[in-house]
C-alpha cells in the first residue's frame, strides 16, 4: 500500500492534488470493502435489520457490556460504549430498537483490535438500545433501555 | 474536500487508544428545514476503516443514526508507539476524508 502511495503522490502536481492524492491512495482499503448493507440499514425494526445482517437468534449473553445513561436528555447525542467480554470478538453492531430506522452501526474488527467500541447515537425516544457481538461464527446480544426526554426538563 | 478529522492514539500498556472526531452533519433525511418546510436530503457517512502501519483494524457502516460529528473510539492490542493510524471515511455523496496520526 505505501508503494502505490508513493506512486500516487509521485504523478501529482501541486499542493491541492497532492491532498487529493494523498486521500486516494489511503483510502483503498475502503474501496475493497463490501457494499454498504443497504437492506439492514433501511429496516424499520429490529427484526429486518437482524435479518439484513444476517443474524438469527442471537444469544444473551451477561459478557457483553453496555454503558449509556439511563437517562438522555438530549436524544440527538447519545454517547454508547459497548464492551464485550466474549473471545474472539470479531464485530459489534449497535441498534437502538425503536428508532426510524434501529440500525445505527456495524463494526467488523480485525488484527489486534479489542471488543470495544465507543460512540455516540441518535435516539428518536425512549428505547432499548441492543448490542450484537459476533464470535467465533456465532451471535450474542444484550440491551440497556436509555429514557430520552423530551423537551429537556432533565426529567 | 471535507473539514479536517481530529485523531489521537495513545499507548495505554500493551493496548492503543485511538479516538477519532469526524466533522459531517449526518443528516438523516427525515429531517424538515425550518424554513422552507422541505425535507433535508439524507447526508451521511456510511464506511469508516482504520488501519495500523497499513493493516485494517476495523472496518464500520455507518447508518444516519450516529450522531452529528461522529465520535468514535476503539482500542488495538498489539502496536507500538510511533506506529501509524489512519482512518478513513466515505459518505452517501461519495465525499471522503481521511487522518493519520502517530501513536503517542
Amino acid at each position: 500500500m505505501n508503494a502505490l502511495r508513493r506512486n500516487v503522490l509521485k504523478g501529482a502536481a501541486g499542493a491541492g492534488t497532492v491532498a487529493v492524492a494523498v486521500a486516494a491512495g489511503l483510502l483503498k482499503p475502503t474501496q475493497a470493502l463490501a457494499a454498504w448493507n443497504k437492506d439492514a440499514f433501511e429496516a424499520k425494526n429490529v427484526g429486518d435489520a437482524m435479518k439484513g445482517l444476517g443474524v438469527s437468534g442471537p444469544a444473551d449473553s451477561k459478557a457483553i457490556t453496555i454503558k449509556a445513561p439511563d437517562i438522555a436528555e438530549n436524544g440527538a447525542v447519545v454517547p454508547v460504549e459497548v464492551t464485550s467480554g466474549i473471545a474472539g470478538t470479531t464485530g459489534i453492531t449497535i441498534l437502538a430498537e425503536k428508532n426510524a430506522s434501529p440500525l445505527i452501526a456495524d463494526f467488523r474488527l480485525s488484527g489486534g483490535t479489542q471488543g470495544f467500541i465507543s460512540t455516540r447515537i441518535k435516539m428518536g425516544q425512549t428505547s432499548l438500545v441492543r448490542a450484537v457481538v459476533k464470535a467465533g461464527g456465532k451471535s450474542y446480544t444484550a440491551a440497556k433501555e436509555v429514557k430520552v426526554t423530551i423537551g429537556g426538563c432533565g426529567g | 474536500m471535507a473539514e479536517p478529522m481530529r485523531i489521537r492514539a495513545t499507548m495505554a500498556g500493551d493496548v492503543a487508544d485511538v479516538k477519532v472526531l469526524m466533522n459531517h452533519p449526518m443528516e438523516t433525511g427525515l429531517r424538515k428545514d425550518a424554513k422552507t418546510g422541505q425535507l433535508v436530503p439524507a447526508y451521511f457517512i456510511q464506511e469508516v476503516t482504520a488501519t495500523i502501519n497499513g493493516a485494517t483494524v476495523l472496518s464500520a457502516d455507518f447508518g444516519s443514526g450516529v450522531s452529528k460529528n461522529p465520535y468514535l473510539g476503539f482500542k488495538v492490542k498489539g502496536p507500538k508507539k510511533g506506529d501509524k493510524v489512519v482512518v478513513n471515511w466515505a459518505d452517501n455523496k461519495g465525499d471522503k476524508n481521511s487522518a493519520e496520526t502517530l501513536i503517542g
